[in-house]
Order: C-alpha cells, then sequence, then structure tokens
C-alpha cells in the first residue's frame, strides 16, 4: 500500500505534467519513486509510444487528414491526449500551441495544425533555438502570420512583430525599428505549393526559402548590424536576457500557479521571483533547453508546494475527466462530440481566438464556462458502465466502504485525491449522510450513489483547480 | 408604438482582428485611395455611394438601407494617440479605457455596475459568446456569458427532478460567499451562483419568444437572435455584448473582409427588423467598433496593423449621418503609414455613457472626453 500523500504529491505531478492518472497508475508511479518518475517524464523511454493511432483510424479514419474539418482535428489531438505514453510531450505540445497559438479559424487546414502539434510534440521539450527556428519555417505558422506575404519589395510585419512581441522577448523590450528589421531578414521565408483551394482542394505545404524574394541588405536589429537573415535574427534574439525571463515565465504560468494575463507582465512581478530567476539560470546555463528547465521545476520544493494553485485548462478538464471515467480505452463512439467540449468551455483546440492565444487562469471562468465545465463532469461520472467508472466502482466495494464519509473520502481520492476546504467537505458530508449508508446488496443503486456524489465533488470550486 | 417606455439599452458588437477601416466606409471620391489600394480596393462603380465623397463597401447594402432611415451614425477617425499596433494591447485599451498602464475594469461593466450596484439581477449585462470580455470585466460585477441560449442550465443531465432539486440546493450551499476567502475562490462562487440564478430566469427567453423574421446562419446571427430573444424576454438586461471575428486581414482580404461585413449587415439587419416586428427596441441602440484600422498603403493581398478606425451606432435612438472627419490620406499627414485618429474612442463612450444612459461619464472612461451629438 502506498502511503496516501506520496499518491496525492504523484497526483499532483501527472495532473501538472500531463493529464492526469487513475488510481491504479499512481500506485505504479509512487513505487518508482517521484524523481525518477520526473526523468521519465522529460526523457521518454524509447519503448513509450504516443497516442494509439492505430485505434483512431480504424473508428475515425476523417481524423487522419481531417482538412477543413475541425471536429475531427480537435478529436484527434484530444484522443492523443488521453492515450499516450508520453503524458509530458503530450502536455508540451499543449503548452507550446498556448503560447505560438495558430488557429484554423484562418488556416482552414487542419492537416497543417495537427503537423505543426507534432511538430511540437517531436522539439517540445528540445532546444529552445532549435524550437523556434523549426517555428519559423512552420507552414501553419507562415500562413497564420502572413509570412509568405512578406516579399522582399513589400515587408509584412505581421511575424516579425510576434516574433518579439509574443514568442520571444514580450512588449517593451524592442523598438518599431526593430520589428522593421526583423521582419525584412525573414522575406523569402515563405510556403509552397500556392495553389487555392479550388478547384484543387488542399495541398500539403512545405517551407521553401525565395532566395530572390530575400532583401539582402544591411540590417540593425537590436543593436546588432549585419547582413541578417532569420536564423541570425533568431540567433540574436534567443539570447536575450528578455527572452529567458518571457518563456519562463509562460512555464511557471502552465505548469506551477497561476500568473497575471502576459499583458501585465512588464508592470507585475512574478508570483514568485526567485523561482523564476532560477529557472532562468537553469535555461541559460543549458544554452536553452527547454528540458532541462522542466527537470529543475518538477523536482523543485516549489513546485511541490504548489499544489491546487491553478484553474484547470479546458483541455484539461476535458481531458483528465476522460482519463478518469476510461473513456478512452478505445475512440469512444462520442469523441467527435466530447472534443467540443473544451470549446464550450472556452479553449477551442487548434483555434485559439488570435495569436496571443488564451487568457488562463480565473479568466478561464465566466458564468457559461463554469455551467460547462460542471455538467461535462457530471455527466461523464453519470456513465458508470465506461470501465474507468468500473473500476472505482469495484475499487470502493473491494475496499468495503459502506459510510458516507467513507464513500466521500473515496470519491475524493479517485478524483486525483482532492483536498477540500473543512466548510465544502461538510456540506458534502452532510449531503452524504442523508443517503445513509452504500448498499452493496444492490450494485447498481450503490454505482449511482457514487456516480452522485462524485458530480457533486466535480461541481466543488476546489475541482476547478488543477 | 410599443406600450411601454423600458431603461436604455446597450448591444455592443465587437468586430475582432482590426477592422479596415478604408475598405468599410471608403472615401471614393479620393484618388490617393486607389493608389494605395491596387490590390484589395473596390472599384468605384461596386462602392455603394452615400454622399459625394464616402461610401460603403459593397457588402452593406442592409446597413445603407438603414442609414437612408435615419438610424446609422458613422464616427469617423475613431481611435487614441500612438497606437501600439498590437492586436491584444489595443483591445485592452478599448476595453478598459486606460492607454498608458494596464487596466483591468471594462468600461462596459463599469455601466453595469452603475446601472444594479446592489446586483440585484444578475443578467444585467450577458455576454453572447465564450468567454468574458475585458469590456465586461468589473470585480464583484455578474456576467453572464450564453454562447447558445438552447443549451443553458446547471447539471441538466439529472433527469430526477427531485434529484437535481437537491443538487441545485447543494450548489448553491457550496457556492455562499464565505468570509476571507482568496480572489479566486470569491470569484469562483460569486460566478456560481450567478450563473445558477441567471440559467433559471434566462430559461424562459426562448419559451417566450416567437418571430417571423428569418435570421441567416451566421454565428454572429444566431448570437444577435439570442440577444433579441433575451431582450424581449423583459429580464432586465440593459448591457448586451457579442463579437465577430477575425477582422485581421494581412492577407486574402479581398474575400475575406466581404464576407465578413455580409455576416454583420444581414445579421445587424435581422435583428433590427425582429424588434420592429414586435413593436419594440426604441431603447435599444447599438455600437460597432474595432481595436483598430488598418494601414493605407495594401501590402499586395490584405493590410497591416494601423491606427484610426470607424464605429458605428445603429437604432433608432440614434441620430444618423456622418460624425467626425475623415483623417487625410495624404503621405505627409499619416504616421508611419497609418491614417491618424482625431477623435478619441473614449468620447464616442462618453456620449453614450452621458446621453443614453444619463450617467457621470468621468469615472466611466477614466477622464473627460468631447462627446459627438450622434445621439437623440
Amino acid at each position: 500500500m502506498s502511503n496516501k500523500e506520496d499518491l496525492a504529491l504523484m497526483a499532483h505531478l501527472m495532473r501538472r505534467a500531463g493529464f492526469g492518472a487513475t488510481w491504479e497508475e499512481l500506485e505504479a508511479l509512487v513505487d518508482k519513486g517521484y524523481d525518477a518518475v520526473v526523468d521519465e517524464l522529460v526523457d521518454p523511454p524509447a519503448d513509450r509510444h504516443g497516442g494509439k493511432a492505430e485505434l483512431l483510424i480504424r473508428y475515425y479514419p476523417g481524423c487522419l487528414l481531417p482538412g477543413g474539418n475541425p471536429v475531427m482535428g480537435q478529436a484527434n489531438w484530444l484522443y492523443n491526449m488521453v492515450s499516450t505514453d508520453k503524458p509530458l510531450e503530450e502536455k508540451m505540445a499543449l503548452f507550446w500551441h498556448h503560447v505560438f497559438a495558430t488557429g484554423n479559424s484562418k488556416l482552414d487546414n487542419c492537416d497543417q495544425m495537427l503537423t505543426q502539434i507534432q511538430m511540437f510534440r517531436e522539439l517540445g521539450m528540445g532546444n529552445y533555438q532549435e524550437l523556434i527556428l523549426e517555428l519559423s519555417k512552420n507552414p501553419a505558422m507562415i500562413y497564420w502570420l502572413d509570412n509568405n506575404e512578406n516579399h522582399r519589395d513589400a515587408v509584412n510585419e505581421n511575424w516579425g512583430r510576434e516574433l518579439l512581441e509574443l514568442f520571444t522577448m514580450g512588449v517593451s523590450n524592442y523598438t518599431e525599428v526593430d520589428v522593421r528589421e526583423a521582419s525584412r531578414a525573414f522575406t523569402g521565408w515563405t510556403i509552397t505549393p500556392k495553389l487555392p483551394r479550388q478547384p484543387y482542394g488542399r495541398y500539403p505545404w512545405r517551407f521553401e526559402y525565395r532566395e530572390a524574394d530575400h532583401d539582402f541588405g544591411e540590417k540593425t536589429f537590436l543593436g546588432q548590424t549585419g547582413n541578417f537573415n532569420g536564423e541570425d535574427i533568431i540567433d540574436i534574439v534567443v539570447k536575450e536576457p528578455a527572452t529567458a525571463r518571457f518563456i519562463c515565465r509562460h512555464l511557471y504560468n502552465f505548469f506551477v500557479a497561476d500568473e497575471p494575463q502576459v499583458p501585465a507582465w512588464t508592470i507585475e512581478p512574478a508570483r514568485d521571483e526567485e523561482a523564476l530567476d532560477n529557472m532562468c539560470n537553469v535555461f541559460e546555463e543549458s544554452n536553452y533547453e527547454i528540458r532541462e528547465v522542466l527537470r529543475f521545476m518538477l523536482k523543485s520544493d516549489f513546485f511541490k508546494e504548489a499544489r491546487f494553485q491553478k484553474i484547470k485548462s479546458p483541455a484539461e478538464v476535458v481531458a483528465s475527466t476522460m482519463k478518469m471515467v476510461g473513456s478512452y480505452q478505445f475512440p469512444d463512439p462520442g469523441l467527435a462530440r466530447i472534443c467540443r467540449e473544451p470549446g464550450y468551455m472556452g479553449q477551442d483546440i487548434l483555434d485559439p481566438p488570435s495569436v496571443e492565444g488564451w487568457h488562463t487562469g480565473s479568466e478561464w471562468i465566466n458564468s457559461g464556462s463554469l455551467l460547462a465545465r460542471i455538467n461535462f463532469v457530471a455527466d461523464s461520472v453519470n456513465k458508470t458502465d465506461l470501465p474507468g467508472m468500473q473500476n472505482i466502482i469495484s475499487r470502493m466495494k473491494g475496499e468495503g466502504i459502506t459510510t458516507p464519509d467513507e464513500l466521500l473520502e473515496g470519491c475524493l481520492d479517485s478524483m486525483g485525491f482532492l483536498a477540500l476546504s473543512d466548510e465544502t467537505r461538510e456540506q458534502l458530508s452532510t449531503h452524504a449522510n442523508e443517503g445513509g449508508n452504500l448498499d452493496w446488496s444492490d450494485e447498481a443503486a450503490a454505482a449511482e450513489r457514487i456516480a452522485e456524489m462524485m458530480a457533486l465533488v466535480g461541481a466543488t470550486t476546489e475541482y476547478q483547480f488543477a | 408604438m410599443t406600450s411601454t417606455k423600458k431603461d436604455p439599452v446597450i448591444v455592443v458588437l465587437q468586430l475582432t482582428g482590426g477592422n479596415d477601416y478604408m475598405n468599410t466606409v471608403i472615401p471614393y471620391s479620393d484618388p490617393l485611395y486607389y493608389e494605395n489600394r491596387p490590390n484589395v480596393g473596390y472599384k468605384m462603380e461596386d462602392i455603394i455611394k452615400v454622399d459625394d465623397n464616402l461610401g460603403f463597401m459593397p457588402a452593406m447594402g442592409p446597413i445603407k438601407e438603414m442609414y437612408d432611415q435615419g438610424k446609422v451614425a458613422v464616427i469617423h477617425g475613431i481611435g487614441y494617440p500612438d497606437s501600439p499596433r498590437s492586436h491584444f494591447r489595443s483591445m485592452d485599451i478599448w476595453h478598459t479605457c486606460e492607454p498608458d498602464k494596464v487596466g483591468t475594469e471594462g468600461w462596459a461593466g463599469r455601466v453595469a455596475r452603475e446601472l444594479d450596484p446592489n446586483k440585484e439581477n444578475v443578467l444585467t449585462a450577458i455576454n453572447f459568446g465564450h468567454g468574458l470580455p475585458r469590456a465586461l470585466a468589473v470585480p464583484g460585477v455578474p456576467v453572464a456569458a450564453i454562447s447558445d441560449l438552447g443549451t443553458y442550465g446547471l447539471l441538466t443531465g439529472i433527469s430526477d427532478q427531485d434529484q437535481r432539486a437537491k443538487a441545485l440546493d447543494l450548489f448553491s450551499r457550496m457556492y455562499s460567499p464565505t468570509v476571507g476567502g482568496s480572489f479566486v475562490t470569491d470569484y469562483l462562487r460569486s460566478t456560481g451562483t450567478e450563473a445558477m440564478i441567471g440559467a433559471d430566469i434566462v430559461k424562459v427567453a426562448p419559451e417566450r419568444y416567437s418571430s417571423n423574421v428569418e435570421y441567416p446562419s451566421s454565428a454572429i446571427a444566431q448570437h444577435l437572435r439570442d440577444i433579441a430573444q433575451v431582450y424581449m424576454a423583459d429580464l432586465g438586461t440593459r448591457v448586451f455584448y457579442t463579437q465577430h471575428a477575425s477582422f485581421d486581414t494581412h492577407a486574402g482580404e479581398y474575400a475575406a473582409h466581404p464576407a465578413l461585413w455580409k455576416d454583420i449587415s444581414e445579421g445587424v439587419s435581422a435583428f433590427f427588423e425582429d424588434l420592429k416586428e414586435h413593436n419594440t427596441g426604441e431603447n435599444v441602440i447599438m455600437y460597432l467598433f474595432s481595436e483598430f484600422g488598418r494601414r493605407v498603403r495594401d501590402n499586395g493581398s490584405g493590410t497591416d496593423h494601423g491606427a484610426a478606425g470607424v464605429a458605428f451606432a445603429i437604432g433608432d435612438g440614434v441620430k444618423g449621418g456622418m460624425y467626425g472627419e475623415y483623417p487625410s490620406r495624404e503621405a505627409k499627414d499619416l504616421e508611419q503609414g497609418d491614417l491618424v485618429p482625431n477623435y478619441d474612442f473614449r468620447g464616442a463612450y462618453t456620449t453614450i455613457v452621458e446621453d443614453w444612459f444619463g450617467m457621470d461619464a468621468t469615472p466611466i472612461v477614466n477622464g473627460n472626453f468631447e462627446k459627438m451629438g450622434y445621439l437623440k
């Protein structure tokens, strides 16, 4: 039997560095040891696989190349989130999707969006300079920020500006001239083929560097002058201390605890300046290896102590609930419906509202999204025949859970060892006691009691936090 | 005419992404327009002429009809000094009226707070769409967010009514206010409470509604239909908010921009027709804005982020016409290639706050700004 505190800490790690884990999975992980688990998360062993693509293709062939169908694209990614054996790799893909927010609303091409997400999986824990260079050659990004319209004789500043404002340094660290010069350096970085959708359909795009369309003139960028091309701009900007701070603050906000929204970062101090400084040091000393910052962060006390300090994103709510109730073991027949749920909660995956991505933290919550979150969890746990729910129910039966307070405790542990305020606990306990003891002689009725209690736990304010 | 005079109501329609002013209200008599827009400009004959100099882009036919009835005010050259040309930042400025620092309170949320200081109605302000725009975000001000009126409610999956009543009762106790909670927990609790009460009230709106007006299938038209339903159900909502996107036409503007304005024009027209059919709406104005206009010169297939833009006010309470001055397109008058704003957006808000709602605008828009007489 694992120690409950160890299980609760492991549940915390897996909520943040993945999309949650079942009780059985947590026990196996605790046996491995916390630090060893972190090492496997940041360096997944070669025999680990990502999402179980073969099952997805068998049940949802349209997910493989969804084209302009955003629902099939979202189904693809959501299924990967719940079925991967490399949870941190998948979580980092979501992280970079938050930061490098690219949207199907403009691309009308989910194939390219999924290609970008796959690139995040492959490079998302690697070297930051390599990642940002690959990003600037990523066809979805090029089209999203119009770099295919950035020409030697007609500069389009969209990519150049967002590279500095949203992907590296953050506002107030550069001038309008720097934006212009960076944009010039990326002229000729385009995509091919640029065939119109009609009547040919969607052609897969690839990166193309057109020398004839590149501005080879001298440029002055962040105080340095030279005949810069895009690679040089990236080389300069990655080494700026503002970049390390900006990326590490994003990591802190995503993995550790909610920060204010990005526009406030030039004004508001970080929630934990010391932690942020230490993360920046690791980032710079490792020559910008994302993996090393993650390893350091996840093993730090400031991370371990940050339990329930973050509002779950809608993708986390949906994926972790699916993992809990086990509706992922083979593609759920309702996958095409479920994958729209994050959107109802304010996070259309593959389609952020704009290049700035989503506002996080308490901004996930409004009366509409809160209703959607609570209703989704309630409807999910109500399906007591799903394998995850069956596991939870038979486990409670096996442990001889009978009294109303044991019922409540069993539900909290099954839902990630959730900690409640005294007040909420008392209210739920009173409600449980009104129903009396669990009667296992009527197993269906007992299952219903458990589902009801889990739905009510899912409706608490506490459950909104990761 | 209508039977009862109701309280003033506003519908804010946000054009997200930076609407291209010069391709919306077009200075068609100016050769500089055609010179600067070789690739994404309209031909003189396709433009809907409004007067001797200005015209609407071709997809705005339904707006032109309302304009001819004297119900549309066009507010020219709107913006603020030193546009940051960032969507993020500029939208924040329009929402919070804070151009120099990061604001936390939205102007429309402040209007809602003034309208209902004791939080007697959780439906005083409603956003139709996902999430909460910062324009409505004010700590302590309840704002409902309805993405689809037809499916709005809490724990709607519990079919046993007795059991659901007990669950909702427990929910209301779990979300009741506490002493000494954190900001986030307090916010969660008040949001949950408001959501439950609001859902309970608002479910009558579709039941009470029937109409012969057919709305188009676009997302914005559906939101406007939901707004019409809630408005006509008399639930006391005074601030309606919704948005349409994305006007960020760096490329492919010639195809995308008319499609967006077709959605807007048809949706807005259906909305006002619906109100008219029900002999109501004399207390409703709609206000349309975008976070900035776009660069004067096109970039080959679209336009980049600019500065000055255009806003519209529409409704029976509006004195139709052109307001303010179209900024000069002369190269010498541009800043970084952009039209220079000559009217502060906070003046347009001041007009609404003072002349429509009858409130002191200073604390809402953070200062004193020149009004524009576009309201009756």
